[in-house]
């Protein structure tokens, strides 16, 4: 390929970008700002819009009612991130320093069921927790209750089904950051005197920032978004901003409200991001 | 996991916390698949229950086979997937090779509209596609699905094949191109090969991607398209059934070959 | 696995080579199947095969809602095929439709639905001439509120929706009352659509289903709230009736086909139409603008109101049928329950849901707000 490092555009770089920029251009940019331009508009009682420049969706959303729906999704989406680090980090770091010469082996079984269908690992809850379920099953086998409990459609199913479902994306990046660490570095803070406790955290844990970063990002970022596992899991009573959006869309034909709405999920979300990867340092972000 | 015990994995487990980790893994992976064992186990159940084991049978494959819509949904489902990853990929790689090989103004620019492709939340990218498709009079269908999958996938394609193209060694492209093969013969003949694995991989990540996506599809579907995961979706809303778990079990078991068959084409590639 | 081990570059390079030549294959006839099957008008002059009729029909339709017969019978009768694609609300179907041009032939929109579609365009006048079996429905089915000159829809199926519930172990009862009896706290469900929902809290305080009033909105508001933290969740009516059969819950709000459904499967459970009011609805049949085989839908329309479609229709539904011709073939299982035909003096009290065009958005916010509480 051509040798061109100069800050100009030439023929062969043109033929490289002109289909992204294509694709990309009409259809990811282009809508974003079809939504935007939305966001601003009226709706009609039967699903038209009118354009035009109506904050009102906007100030909408600081209505008490739709604030506690965004807060909820940003706090759900937040616990799922936690959850995940706590069971995915013991987790990468097992099959990374333990895992020896079974390591492939393990990450593989880590990537199987995130390699599957999202809508069946959902469905497996919704088995699981219902009424005569397993788990309540297994709840009144262990007498820890005496009769079934109303598990599914709870907050707590949807919370379940979010771990389950986003942990493999936590742990995939953190198992990629932990692998990459040379073993010789934690020796040396050893032989140094350090203990086992304080190596993990002024050593280990911080070289595998860039895997803690990248797992929570991709972990909290689709969670906030999700509408699928609620809607499954949570027999509507759980409304998150997905719910929402897609309940403006395809139920309340209020397509301006529902632009605004993602529009607000989208700035929130990549705000976010770019919080937290600034706070912890793009150096590290880079270093991985 | 537990047999595993034995076995040269518990060297160097002496310690208690070091036991601990084990157990805490091993609680892990039986989280990971206990739910997924619990599918596929009531797959086979004799009755309409998929709570209450009552005897072994295959009724349910039968049923599955018979019903058409699941292979219709199946059918849909590999065309958008395959077109979506062959487009998205041979896109991907252009970017990326773009991206990796110059230097040019507005590559900060192009970088984070790839990166945003990858952040921006399934729902958000989902309903600004219906309200563009709506507005610029585009039926939706299996066009449309296949346009929103190819969307999201070349930035995908885009990050796995630049990951590996930066870590390349330019030496032999350079060489080739003394020896005066042309830049397309470069790319055919030595370029391409070396970022293989690369962009197997990103067409492995694009096609599972495209064949699992719910949210995306959900709003662009239209006629007779109806995605597996749309079906599926429709069939849980519609009560929980044995065929589900019959369903979730092929695709399981596709999903593991899947892994195994491309796994090993990419580790011997990456060996190579 | 050795014969992959032994695989070289170059016959790598083949297979990849091969995927992607099949790969565009694929995407080619992905690109030809909606032309074939969605757009055929366009591509083969009027959809046509060799006598100029249609060859192909896309249907729009709620999920599970036509018998297993009748469509290899008409696609038979006909030569034809039919496709079909299924929506879960009124509003999802709007939203599609809207979208323009997509291509679908015969929808299955309910009554209040009708009028919207009928006053934003996206439905078509229909040619009665084209449906001779239109005298084949009862009269209290024709001239509806929604479409009072019979120009826009034809109906489908009617019901109504009600209350399915375990009398083994609730006892007899006649109102929308045990629904909020905090006895029965985790094991009631109601169905996840704003006007049945709010519909049902507006009929136990004796209001109309279509109220407009914001004091009465704030009274069904406030029974919601009320009613919420007794409900196991809001769901389709499909979902309802399993959590019913199998005991996860007693008491639960569900269209009619559902309760017969259940109640002809179990004997410990009934449904009723509580008092003191209840929805009566009516699914139609109509035809979008621009539908690419308008005249292959006739002949489906036409075809659903005949005698021995309709019958074969609401013996798999258990919905109730406005073909007249095909009562005397409905199962009688279904005919002796008595709340299947009801009496003049209940039908009486039955009401149906209309568009309430502004207030729509207040239903909404209620409904969210209650969900979300």
């Amino acid at each position: 390929m051509g040798e061109k490092k100069g800050r100009g555009w030439s023929l062969g770089l043109a033929g490289l970008l002109a289909p992204a920029a294509f694709w990309l251009g009409i259809f990811f940019v282009i809508p974003l700002l079809f939504i935007l331009a939305y966001s601003f508009g009226t709706s009609g009682v039967y699903g038209g819009i009118t354009l035009g420049f109506n904050p009102g969706n906007y100030l909408k959303v600081f209505d008490p009612l739709y604030l506690k729906i965004v807060g909820r999704t940003l706090l759900i989406a937040t616990l799922n991130t936690l959850l995940c680090l706590a069971l995915g980090y013991p987790l990468a770091y097992f099959i990374a320093f333990k895992g020896r010469k079974y390591r492939n082996v393990l990450i593989l079984m880590v990537m199987i069921p995130f390699w599957t269908s999202l809508l069946v690992r959902a469905y497996a809850w919704v088995v699981i927790l219902g009424g005569n379920g397993l788990a309540n099953k297994a709840l009144q086998f262990l007498h820890l209750t005496d009769k079934p409990l109303n598990l599914i459609f709870t907050p707590q199913a949807v919370t379940m089904g979010l771990v389950y479902s986003y942990l493999p994306f936590m742990i995939l990046p953190l198992y990629a950051a932990l692998e990459r660490f040379d073993t010789r570095l934690k020796e040396a803070a050893q032989d140094l005197g350090a203990s086992r406790w304080h190596t993990f955290w002024r050593v280990t844990f911080p070289i595998s920032m860039p895997g803690v970063i990248a797992g929570s990002i991709l972990v909290f970022i689709p969670s906030a978004g999700e509408f699928v596992i609620p809607d499954l899991l949570g027999g509507s009573r759980t409304v998150m901003v997905g719910n929402l959006i897609q309940q403006q869309f395809l139920n309340a034909r209020d397509w301006a409200f529902g632009s605004a709405l993602s529009i607000i999920l989208a700035v929130l979300l990549i705000g976010a991001i770019m919080y937290y990867v600034r706070r912890v340092g793009t150096d590290q972000l880079e270093g991985g | 996991m537990g047999d595993s015990k034995g076995g040269p994995l518990a060297k160097g487990l002496g310690n208690l916390s070091d036991r601990a980790l084990l157990l805490f893994a091993g609680f892990v992976y039986l989280f990971l698949y206990a739910p997924i064992f619990v599918l596929v186990f009531f797959s086979f159940n004799s009755s309409r229950s998929t709570q209450t084991w009552t005897g072994f049978s295959l009724k349910w494959y039968g049923a599955l086979l018979q019903d058409q819509s699941v292979l219709k949904a199946f059918y849909t489902s590999l065309i958008v997937g395959v077109s979506s990853t062959v487009i998205a990929t041979a896109i991907g790689t252009f970017t990326a090779l773009a991206l990796v090989r110059y230097g040019f103004r507005g590559k900060g620019f192009t970088d984070s509209i790839v990166y945003a492709a990858t952040v921006m939340p399934e729902i958000v990218v989902g309903v600004s596609l219906l309200v563009f498709f709506v507005a610029a009079s585009i039926p939706l269908g299996i066009t449309t699905i296949i346009i929103a999958h190819v969307a999201f996938n070349i930035s995908f394609v885009t990050i796995v094949v630049r990951a590996r193209l930066s870590g390349m060694d330019r030496s032999i492209e350079e060489a080739a191109q003394d020896l005066g093969a042309n830049p397309f013969n470069t790319f055919l003949r030595v370029t391409l090969p070396l970022i293989l694995p690369g962009v197997v991989a990103g067409a492995l990540l694009a096609f599972t991607l495209s064949f699992d996506d719910f949210v995306i599809t959900f709003f662009v579907a239209g006629v007779g398209s109806s995605t597996l995961p749309l079906k599926i979706y429709s069939m849980i809303k519609f009560g929980v059934s044995p065929v589900i778990n019959a369903l979730s079990t092929v695709i399981l078991v596709a999903t593991v070959l899947f892994i195994f068959g491309g796994g090993r084409l990419f580790i011997k590639k990456e060996e190579g | 696995m050795d014969r992959e081990k032994k695989l070289t570059r170059s016959k790598f390079l083949k297979v990849m080579g091969g995927g992607a030549l099949a790969g565009s294959t694929l995407s080619v006839l992905a690109a030809c199947q909606p032309n074939t099957s969605a757009q055929s008008s366009g591509g083969n002059g009027g959809g046509g095969g060799s006598d100029g009729a249609s060859k192909q029909l896309n249907l729009y339709n709620w999920s599970d809602y036509v018998a297993k017969s009748t469509i290899p019978n008409f696609e038979k009768k006909y030569k034809v095929n039919v496709t079909q694609d299924f929506f879960s609300s009124n509003e999802e179907l709007l939203a599609k439709l809207q979208a323009g041009g997509v291509g679908y032939d015969v929808i299955v929109p309910s009554d209040y639905m009708v009028g919207i579609m009928a006053k934003s365009g996206v439905i078509q006048k229909l040619d009665m001439s084209k449906i001779p079996n239109f005298k084949n429905v009862g009269q209290e089915f024709k001239k509806p509120p929604y479409d009072p000159k019979n120009e826009y829809s034809i109906p489908y199926q009617w019901g109504t929706t009600g209350i399915l519930y375990n009398k083994k172990k609730v006892g007899k009862i006649e109102t929308w009352d045990p629904m909020w009896d905090p006895k029965y706290k985790g094991k009631i469900a109601m169905i996840d659509d704003v006007r049945e929902t709010l519909g049902a809290a507006l009929y136990r305080k004796g209001y109309s289903v279509n109220a407009t009033e914001d004091s009465k909105l704030k009274v069904a508001e406030k029974e919601l709230k009320k009613q919420k933290p007794l409900l196991r969740g809001y769901f389709d009516s499909t979902q309802v009736r399993p959590l019913v059969v199998n005991g996860d819950i007693l008491l639960g709000h569900v269209f009619s086909g559902d309760g017969f459904t259940a109640v002809l499967g179990n004997k410990d459970l009934d449904y009723i139409i509580p008092k003191p009011a209840a929805t009566r609805w009516t699914d139609n049949m109509a035809i979008p603008k621009g539908a690419p085989h308008a005249d292959l839908a006739y002949k489906f329309i036409n075809y659903i109101l005949s005698a021995k479609a309709g019958a074969a229709l609401s013996n798999y539904t258990y919905y109730g049928t406005p073909n007249e011709a095909a009562l005397p073939g409905i199962d009688k299982e279904l005919t002796s329950l008595p709340t299947y035909s009801p009496p003049k003096k209940v039908f009486d009290r039955l009401e149906v849901i209309q568009d309430v065009g502004e207030t729509t958005r207040k239903y909404e916010r209620i409904f969210t707000e209650v969900k979300s509480s």
